[in-house]
């Protein structure tokens, strides 16, 4: 695991503010990053010759939301999405994860998806990548050449991985439940 | 006739607009369905744009609503040609979450069943790509081997493509008593036929035409594209999850004698006598990644044959397979193993005390490995397509998920 107690504090020192913090008990440990500063962290742990995380396995998006008042009451966070990268180097053999967390919404308005740059400039593979969370989770990234959807249809209506989707009652007369 | 005519003569004789041409999401070489819009004038393809999610089920949301065991099958059915090595990724990716061990005997096990399985998909994987660019016999005697080794998983759980045999916690059943015997018999007969296929279609002269120079991937691109498997090492990025991953999988190989396939100083290695590659080939092209999976199959039997010796030898049970409901501790874990097609990764997000994980993410290797397809088929022609296409061996199924 690369991610340890030295690697955060050398990325604290440069870059600041923008490494909101860390998490090292976790199986895989992670770091987060402030949406403002994620173009540019990434860029520097591409370009780093020591780290040179220059592949990028994966973008993800957890939808922290309780739909069940139940267990709503319980728990400890408040909504949220997390977009998880999964970052690793051919050279060096080393795996790491990145994290952003974003509103549900942007401006609190339902329906409107919170906005994130985009880093297919760093990584082209984010291109593809980025088009499907758009497409599933309803993140708009900023800056990315063609966001449309990639797996549903174009005109499909919502962001089915989000926790309070809705399955649509019928979809170009195919009946949905 | 002189020159300033001749412009006029051919604009008025054929009209060469630009056409969008429609190929898939039915056409046989699209290995499933996937939809190409071609932009072409004549010959030439300009561009091509892959549409994809013809096939899309939403697993990830599904395994949002079932315990880890639950959602096994759902794995399967990913990637058809290669559940086994799926069930695996699953697995193991549980696995680390409950920070589970498993018993020596489940290692060697899950090596062999893992190894066979990729011994069938890279069959198909030959055998489609030679009726890709027409040649029908080849995929005959892949199928006919394949064929065995189906019968051989059958064996071993009942199913002959959606196994759901490897479970988190262990396997679901021992291998049949006599089972290691048969298998060697069947890597006895299958591994002298090998240099057949090599003259079938490696060696093949009109394989060798239509196959190489095209499809060019420098090694920078397929990094930078995310590309993996056979894609990646096609392109000679020294790097296989077997060998280079992370500790929970590379442990399976633990102690294994193997050998990742890369051109390495201008050449293969030579621990056998592989056929040598043409002068025309590129390094990156088509040929290349059809060339880096035949010799893979090579190594899966050397793998299998030590699997079966170290799992005779291996003391334990098969492994307890987790409880169906069985709590998951709060965190997360994400793991890539290398199946047939490329590095496929899973992802669990649990909050903890429930059986039900938050979140399933499937990384698909082949839906980064097909996004090479809008670069790799600018200004080349129709014909070709079909090659480059076929070459990355693509799944639908895992790409759509």
């Amino acid at each position: 695991m690369v991610i340890d107690q030295a690697f955060v504090q050398k990325l604290e020192e440069r870059f600041g503010e923008k490494i909101i913090g860390a998490n090292l008990e976790n199986v895989d440990h992670w770091i987060e990053v402030a949406p403002g500063g994620l173009v540019e962290v990434c860029r520097y742990l591409k370009e780093e010759p020591s780290i040179a995380w220059n592949y990028l396995n994966a973008i993800s998006v957890v939808d922290y939301l309780e739909t069940d008042p139940k267990k709503a009451a319980k728990v400890t966070w408040k909504p949220h999405l997390e977009v998880v990268y999964h970052l690793s180097s051919i050279q060096h053999k080393t795996t790491g994860v990145l994290k952003v967390l974003l509103p549900r919404w942007k401006d609190n308005v339902e329906g409107q998806p919170p906005e994130l740059p985009s880093v297919s400039g760093v990584w082209t593979t984010a291109d593809w990548h980025e088009r499907e969370v758009y497409d599933l989770s309803g993140v708009d990234f900023r800056g990315h050449p063609n966001l449309r959807r990639i797996l549903c249809p174009e005109d499909w209506v919502g962001f089915p991985l989000r926790k309070d989707y809705q399955m649509p009652l019928e979809y170009h007369g195919i009946r949905g439940r | 006739m002189s020159s300033s005519n001749r412009s006029e003569i051919v604009e008025l004789d054929v009209r060469t607009d630009e056409m969008l041409v429609n190929m898939g999401p039915q056409h046989p070489s699209t290995h499933g369905v996937l939809r190409l819009v071609l932009r072409t004038d004549g010959e030439i393809v300009s561009e091509a744009t892959p549409h994809i999610g013809y096939l899309h089920r939403c697993a990830e949301k599904i395994g949002e609503n079932l315990t880890p065991r639950q959602f096994v099958p759902y794995t399967d059915r990913m990637d058809c040609l290669a559940a086994m090595n799926m069930n695996l990724g699953w697995s193991l990716t549980v696995e680390k979450l409950l920070d589970y061990d498993l018993p020596e005997k489940v290692r060697h096990t899950r090596v062999i069943i893992a190894e066979l399985n990729r011994i069938a998909s890279h069959l198909v994987g030959m055998g489609t790509y030679g009726l890709d660019l027409g040649t029908f016999s080849p995929f005959l005697y892949a199928f006919r081997e394949r064929e065995k080794v189906l019968d051989l998983l059958e064996w071993v759980c009942g199913a002959r493509l959606t196994y759901s045999y490897i479970t988190p916690g262990g396997v679901t059943a021992d291998l049949p008593s006599d089972w290691i015997g048969k298998c060697k018999a069947f890597l006895d007969q299958f591994e002298p036929q090998i240099p057949d296929y090599h003259t079938l279609l490696t060696t093949n002269a009109i394989f060798i035409k239509r196959t190489t120079g095209i499809g060019v991937l420098s090694a920078e691109m397929a990094i930078d594209y995310g590309c993996s498997g056979p894609v990646l090492r096609g392109s000679g990025v020294d790097h296989d999850l077997r060998r280079d991953g992370e500790p929970r999988y590379t442990s399976l190989y633990e102690g294994y004698d193997f050998e990742v396939i890369v051109q390495k100083d201008d050449s293969y290695l030579r621990d056998q006598d592989y056929p040598a590659v043409p002068d025309e080939a590129v390094l990156g092209d088509c040929w290349h990644r059809f060339y880096v999976r035949m010799l893979e199959v090579i190594q899966a039997i050397k793998l299998i044959r030590q699997g079966m010796d170290f799992y005779e030898k291996a003391d334990g049970d098969w492994g307890k397979p987790i409880k169906l409901n069985a709590k998951l501790p709060p965190g997360e874990a994400y793991l890539e193993t290398e199946c047939p097609r490329g590095q496929m990764g899973f992802y669990i997000v649990s909050d903890g005390g429930e059986s039900i994980p938050r979140r399933v993410r499937a990384r698909s290797s082949c839906f980064s490995n097909l996004s090479v397809v809008e670069p790799l088929c600018r200004n080349c022609l129709i014909a070709d397509i079909p090659a480059m296409v076929g070459s990355l061996d693509i799944v639908m199924g895992e790409i759509d998920r």
